[in-house]
């Protein structure tokens, strides 16, 4: 019999291999029912699998299996019937804070709703002239469903509105909480006292809409966190640790300094670290905007996020977690953000002057009234009127209708907006800054011609490229392929090829060493543009350049942006010559290569002091920096992680021409906001007269306030 | 008018009941995916039962 310890510790390990994982993937083209339907079959014919179940609405399958299952064999599964998934980070994306938010949101205005039909219905017997017997059971049946209903319903204007008092603040809601409150303080007074007039119908339909706005204002931004929150969850971040039993999967919140890694070719540097045995190659462009790939040998330095590309590295970690170099752009990242945070939008600016001028009526029209007539139960009706005509109904859904109506429109061209105030920001910018590798261009090389080459060297450098994985070699095999096609040439016969990790690739034809790869390996001299070289025997190296691949729409929309009036420049941590043939291609006369992250966020700071607004379009961890430190900022979807967690728009798609459209859009939007405002401004200008005057009737009210919401949320429906 | 005793508690009633049964479908997440319950009814097995 062993100890209780030594035998609980293998049950709990038994249990815990018994329970059943949850596995979440993304089916980014997945949308019909037959989808669903083959989806679900083919994830449960997996052995192990006990349900799998697709969101069409999400394009996310939530599949619950045994333990041993993995999702890479899903993925496989799906594959094999022609369906492509991804795995997410099911621990990113398990239900939250927000979900509950929305349902609660909802639930409110669902119960306001049913409230404000059921008062309305009475108040309208009441306006059509019910006798005062019936009008006193009426408003007593009015109050016993409007008392409740504003307790729960309006609970999250009363909640913001003593937030905003507690730091002495006067946000839109303090307006909003005072009016709901005293109207229905006042029309229960007047229900217990016999009165003519109550606000019921009122105070319930200003909850309806104002949560209505609120409900539209959180659906926008759920979607966009829940879109975002895909993206992040694409990258799992996992490692190859090098232990006794080889090497073994672990997530990488749990290395230390000193652990040794295997990084694969291929394979993305999880950690910083220095490399310990095996040669290769390593893009950084995602870390500096460097396209040509530079060498690693033992003793050499690699940061996180840098890609290995020809042969396995192991690597000994020296900062992990909180100390490697993404948590040092984090923290860069962190206090660009926080002057952000300090942006005043259109609707912070408007209820600075619209809540002390509202309640100044309000106590003006008391005082007034108590001062001519002496009757104090009159004043107050008249200023609980006042509360109820000015209530900020219209300019509570003025910047959410829009919002939600642009987000969409934005949505259905490839663009997510991510925060709520980036159309705004987006509508004022006067500069926009490119960064070149991963934005502007794919990062991936592609060949400028091969005209002057003779038919020899082509065909042995289409042999040579062929047996390399390196991507230059690639993106060379792919064009030799065509060019020696083309001109009628076969692959030169070479034998004994063999890769040698961080140089090149290596062979024999017609008795002679033919070697392709770097200029130092063959004896020549690195130029600054991408190049890979081609030596036949003792000739002297022949360079074949490089280009980087333009994204489509990039010239359109550099030239859109520069229509609608906008700066353009180049920024970018790559070599001069490479930063000036692209500004060259898009005719941007505004360039500066060779920035490292920080002269990148300085530079936009600088800009910033000379009272430029920037929009920032980059992809790299080298402009983390200067995406949050700008006014606003796009990153592309295929961007890192970082990258975009900084920016406020993700472009979908791999075309770039719907930015121009953007901007053009968020114009449009703030356009419609002011619209919105206008119209609301109007009708108090409108009705505010009357209800000082004391002409204000509840019939009066409801129609007045319905019918400003009603045309806000129009405007903002206008919006293309 | 003496009608009104019963209808409006029965109109309030069936208020109420439409009420609760959409905040038991809230509940019960039946709007987290409503483009896929549209597609499912088109499915021969269809289930309305949201699994986990």
């Amino acid at each position: 019999m062993g100890c209780p310890g030594c035998l609980a510790v293998p049950l709990a390990l038994d249990t815990a291999a018994a329970r059943p994982a949850m596995l979440i993937l993304s089916l980014p083209n997945v949308h019909c029912a037959a989808c669903i339907g083959s989806i679900e079959a083919g994830l449960t014919a997996v052995p192990g699998v006990q349900t799998a179940r697709v969101n069409l609405t999400q394009k996310r399958a939530r599949i619950v299996a045994a333990t041993g299952v993995t999702a890479a064999e899903l993925v496989a599964a799906l594959a094999r019937i022609g369906h492509e998934a991804h795995e997410l980070d099911a621990a990113a994306l398990s239900a939250t804070h927000s979900d509950r938010q929305g349902r609660d949101l909802l639930l409110r205005l669902a119960v306001a709703g049913f409230a404000m039909m059921n008062v309305m219905f009475l108040s309208v017997a009441v306006w059509s002239g019910a006798d005062d017997q019936s009008r006193r059971v009426f408003h007593w049946i009015s109050a016993g469903i409007a008392v409740p209903t504003i307790a729960f319903s309006a609970l999250p204007f009363f909640r913001s509105a003593w937030a905003s008092l507690r730091v002495r603040r006067l946000g839109m809601d303090v307006p909003i909480s005072v009016a709901i409150l005293l109207a229905t303080m006042i029309s229960v007074s007047e229900t217990m006292q016999d009165g003519a007039v109550a606000w019921f119908d009122a105070a319930v339909t200003l909850t309806f809409f104002l949560l209505a706005g609120r409900y539209l204002d959180h659906r926008t931004r759920a979607a966009a966190r829940s879109a975002a929150g895909v993206l992040s969850a694409l990258e799992v971040p996992r490692a190859l640790r090098l232990g006794p039993a080889g090497p073994q999967s672990v997530a990488v919140d749990t290395l230390f300094p000193g652990d040794l890694l295997l990084v694969r070719p291929g394979g993305r540097m999880p950690v910083d670290g220095v490399v310990t045995e095996g040669r290769s190659e390593l893009d950084r462009a995602i870390l500096t905007g460097e396209t040509t790939p530079v060498f690693a040998g033992p003793g050499s330095l690699v940061a996180a996020g840098e890609t290995n590309l020809t042969g396995p590295l192991t690597l000994r970690v020296t900062h992990a977690g909180r100390d490697s170099s993404l948590h040092r752009m984090a923290d860069l990242v962190a206090v660009a953000e926080a002057s952000r945070g300090r942006y005043t939008t259109l609707a912070d600016k408007a209820a600075q002057i619209y809540v002390p001028v509202v309640h100044l009526l309000s106590l003006g029209a008391f005082i007034g009234w108590l001062a001519v007539t002496g009757d104090a139960r009159l004043a107050l009706n008249i200023a609980v009127a006042v509360l109820i005509i000015t209530c900020p109904c219209g300019l509570g859904l003025a910047v959410p209708a829009v919002v939600t109506a642009a987000s969409g429109q934005l949505f259905r061209r490839g663009l997510l907006i991510k925060n709520a105030t980036a159309l705004e920001r987006l509508a004022s910018a006067t500069v926009v800054v490119f960064d070149k590798t991963g934005t502007l261009t794919f990062g991936v090389p592609d060949v400028a011609g091969l005209a002057g080459y003779s038919d020899d060297q082509l065909a042995v450098a289409r042999a040579l490229a062929d047996g390399s994985a390196h991507p230059l070699a690639q993106a060379l095999a792919l064009a030799l392929a065509r060019a020696i096609t083309a001109r009628g040439i076969a692959p030169a016969p070479v034998t004994a090829i063999a890769e040698v990790p961080g140089c090149g690739v290596m062979g024999l034809w017609q008795g002679r060493q033919v070697r392709l790869g770097r200029a130092e390996w063959l004896g020549g001299v690195a130029a600054e543009t991408t190049a890979t070289h081609l030596q036949i025997g003792t000739d002297g190296p022949v360079a074949f350049q490089f280009t980087d691949t333009l994204r489509p729409g990039a010239a359109q929309a550099v030239a859109g942006l520069r229509s609608l009036g906008l700066r353009v420049m180049l920024m970018s941590g790559d070599a001069g010559a490479p930063v000036a043939e692209l500004a060259g291609r898009l005719g941007i006369d505004a360039f500066q290569s060779r920035l490292t992250p920080l002269q990148k966020a300085e530079q936009i700071a600088g800009l910033a002091a000379q009272g430029d607004r920037v929009l920032m379009i980059g992809d790299g961890l080298n402009d983390t920096a200067a995406l949050a430190a700008a006014h606003v900022s796009i990153a592309p979807a295929s961007a890192l992680d970082a990258a975009r967690a900084a920016a406020d728009i993700v472009l979908l798609g791999t075309d770039m021409a719907p930015i121009a459209d953007a901007v053009r859009l968020a114009r449009v939007a703030v356009q419609r906001m002011r619209q919105n405002f206008a119209i609301s401004i109007a009708y108090n200008v409108i009705a505010v007269p009357f209800a000082l005057l004391g002409f204000a009737t509840p019939l009066l009210s409801a129609v007045a306030m319905s019918l400003s919401s009603i045309s806000v949320s129009l405007n903002a429906m206008r919006m293309k | 008018m003496d009608i009104l005793i019963w209808l409006i508690p029965v109109s309030l009633i069936l208020g109420g009941v439409g009420l609760c049964a959409f905040v038991w479908t809230v509940w019960h997440r039946q709007y987290d995916d409503p483009a896929g319950d549209a597609a499912r009814i088109l499915l021969p097995d269809w289930d309305d039962q949201p699994k986990p």
